[in-house]
């Protein structure tokens, strides 16, 4: 199922609704860089929340997602990592690094504030 | 509930397939939130190799059980390439395909019981399992 992407002012808010195939991972990282520059935004959250897995290919694919997306000149933020997918990924030795992450959508739309603020306070 | 499922691995979507018969069984047995996430992580790294190297085999999940206590089987059987060198493979950060090389050594980490058989042009097994506490 492809990953329904909504723009939110200078924001896009990719909400994972159900488990993901490898196929749908790749969409959804093509779908945000593209989507970046189509709408010029400045951020994008993703919420995982739905996801009971987060295995070894979606943390690489995350984390290629994320760097793409710096590269396209936008923060990402990953929310809403559930306790039980955190402690397997800890187990398993899957980690993000480099990646910021919020607790949940809220968190992630403020901690996109913040970063983008800094990014427009240094430019000046 | 059957005590045994099998699960024809040929893409993606029965990586996925896999992991959810998974869980339902280990839910099924008792298993605490926390190790039905393992246990669907591990599911799904064994069902990928057999995609990303083998291109199709299959997930058996069965259930054991030992002095009133249960557990979940989880077989993932390949006619695939094979692992010339299993002892490799079987360590953090190999790996032949570009991944992260975590999918058998994690899933070794968080099943109590893993066992692998290789044989090169033959295919692969692997054997995993998890009891409930």
């Amino acid at each position: 199922m492809r990953v329904p992407i909504l723009k939110q002012g200078p924001y896009l808010i990719a909400s994972v609704q159900s488990a993901l195939t490898d196929a749908d991972l790749l969409q959804m990282r093509d779908d945000l860089a593209r989507l970046v520059g189509q709408h010029r935004s400045h951020g994008v959250v993703v919420d995982v929340t739905a996801l009971d897995v987060l295995d070894s290919f979606a943390a690489r694919t995350l984390r290629t997602m994320a760097y793409a997306i710096r590269l396209r000149g936008a923060q990402m933020v990953i929310v809403g990592i559930q306790p039980e997918v955190a402690f397997a990924m800890v187990q398993l030795g899957l980690s993000l690094p480099g990646v910021d992450t919020a607790l949940d959508l809220e968190e992630g739309l403020a901690l996109l504030n913040r970063k983008t603020s800094e990014d427009h306070a240094s430019e000046g | 509930m059957k005590d045994e499922v099998r699960v024809t691995i040929k893409s993606d979507v029965d990586v996925v397939a896999a992991r959810q018969e998974g869980r339902a069984l280990a839910a099924h047995l008792g298993f605490s939130t926390g190790d039905l996430a393992l246990i669907a992580t591990a599911i799904s790294e064994v069902a990928r190799n057999i995609v990303n190297y083998a291109k199709q085999g299959e997930i058996i999940l069965k259930v054991a059980e030992k002095d009133g206590r249960y557990g979940i089987v989880v077989v993932a059987r390949d006619q695939g390439p094979g692992i010339a060198d299993v002892a490799r493979a079987m360590q953090d950060g190999h790996s032949t395909s570009g991944g992260l090389g975590l999918g058998l050594p994690g899933s070794k980490r968080v099943m109590d019981d893993f066992d692998i058989v290789s044989e090169v042009d033959k295919g692969t097994t692997v054997t995993m399992k998890k009891w409930a506490r």
